[in-house]
């Protein structure tokens, strides 16, 4: 890649950030030259967020219609799946999907609740909560 | 000595090519990821990073800061702790007496990353290198940033404690000694001669050369019913190789960069020759993501076997230039 074709096309997913790229200069040496990013990468990044948040927002109308509870809103709010969300609080995998349970999450030990919210980075009042 | 902060490509090249211009041996970052021949290409089905399969375009973390102890003469010491607030103390201690000290840390829980780019990758590399006497945030050097950064206790406590794959365990590292400039005639073409063998020779399919045919088998039999599907695979494939701390051809580039120096302090033009190839093969990688990225986008039709096609032309190249790097060294 030439100096003049490292991609300046600005790329929101970087907020701005400039990332260093190797590029080739017009002496023929490589050296780094900043990027404000390459419509490909936004493509890709926006592809694997626009999917996290395509399974927030069913888990929510889940929970509107009873299916599900608002452990599993924010476990894909906060970009988990199940076994990351297992091996963050120590918890088996099949104790946490009995928990997207409306009626397991309602009676929850409160010890449990703390366990999912700091593994969330919430509060308890925040992770009983959907906004 | 003030710390200098400098932009670099890859987090963990850039912050132990920090770290030793900071214990005062210039090296660029090209020359400490090329010397610890951290090139290479890994295909991971059994490693999940969001339920999909890792794909590497280097050795895994750690494998530059400790492939530079043995040319450099340098003794690094690497710490992990079971408790976060052992974690934090040492590390608080370590910066009290003026060191600097890299760090191991997800990217998802540190704040100052884009809110988009913040993903569950564990194997991220910072450099600590004090503490803001005023509000006592961490004062950092993230070596893909531009500029340095800070960030606060509780946040970087949560980064450096992550679970998950490749889980950072709280790692810290900094170096025992002063690093000593190798005799390059032997360190250089060592360096070469373990990269090609690498990528040529190691007895795993999924590893090097026939990782990369791996992979493009493996694209080839996605699922042509579930399109789904294929654009999550592809689209990991690119992320891994874009933006997972710099990725596939931009781990070329820096080779080829790599190369240019060694031609230079080996008086072998030929390695100059090389670089341009790979910086060839670097674009052929973008040219992959260009068309993998147009198939997501639904601006061509999903073909997987095109990509294979482009991947396997790809590992053709790669052969061709390691067993010239090797005839080289």
């Amino acid at each position: 890649m030439l100096e003049s074709e490292v991609p300046q096309e600005g790329n929101s997913t970087l907020k701005g950030h400039r990332k260093a790229i190797y590029a080739r200069g017009a002496d023929g040496r490589i050296g780094i030259v900043p990027s404000a990013g390459w419509e490909v990468e936004e493509i890709v990044t926006m592809q694997a967020v626009d999917d996290l948040n395509r399974l927030a927002e069913d888990a929510r109308q889940r929970i509107a219609a009873g299916l599900t509870s608002p452990l599993e809103y924010h476990m894909h709010r906060c970009r988990m799946d199940v076994l990351l969300l297992s091996q963050a609080t120590g918890l088996w995998q099949w104790r946490i999907r009995r928990h997207f349970r409306p009626d397991r999450f309602a009676r929850l030990a409160p010890a449990l609740l703390v366990r999912y919210a700091e593994a969330l980075g919430l509060s308890v009042e925040a992770l009983k909560r959907v906004d | 000595m003030e710390f200098q902060h400098s932009h670099a490509s890859h987090c963990e090249s850039g912050v132990i090519s920090s770290m030793i211009r900071h214990h005062g041996l210039p090296i660029s970052e090209p020359m400490s990821f090329g010397l610890a021949s951290a090139l290479s290409f890994a295909y991971l089905p059994i490693v999940k990073i969001n339920g999909l399969p890792l794909v590497a375009y280097r050795m895994p973390p750690k494998f530059i800061i400790k492939g530079l102890q043995k040319p450099l003469g340098l003794k690094m010491r690497f710490e992990k702790f079971h408790d976060p607030e052992a974690g934090e103390r040492r590390l608080d201690q370590l910066l009290g007496e003026g060191r600097v000290v890299g760090l191991q840390t997800s990217v998802f829980w540190l704040p100052y990353m884009p809110e988009d780019l913040r993903f569950h990758f564990n194997a991220h590399n910072v450099l600590a290198y004090g503490r803001d006497p005023a509000s006592g945030d961490y004062q950092l050097s993230d070596p893909v940033a531009e500029h340095v950064v800070t960030c606060a206790p509780a946040d970087l406590k949560r980064a450096r404690f992550a679970k998950g794959t490749l889980a950072p365990k709280g790692l810290l590292y900094y170096p025992l000694n002063q690093p000593q400039t190798p005799d390059w005639s032997k360190a250089l073409p060592a360096a070469l001669r373990k990269t090609a063998r690498i990528m040529l020779d190691t007895p795993l399919p999924i590893i090097g050369v026939r990782g990369i045919r791996r992979l493009a088998r493996a694209i080839e039999r996605l699922d042509a019913n579930n399109v789904q599907h294929s654009k999550m695979f592809i689209g990991q494939v690119v992320r891994m190789q874009e933006e997972i701390g710099t990725g596939g051809g931009g781990f070329r580039f820096i080779y080829a960069s790599f190369l240019q120096e060694a031609a230079e302090l080996l008086a072998r033009p030929r390695l100059n020759e090389l670089s341009e190839n790979l910086v060839d093969i670097g674009d052929d990688w973008r040219d992959f993501a260009l068309s993998a990225a147009r198939m997501i986008r639904d601006r061509e039709p999903v073909a997987p076997g095109k990509l294979a096609d482009k991947l396997r032309a790809i590992a053709e190249r790669e052969k061709a230039f390691f067993l010239d790097l090797r005839r080289a060294a």
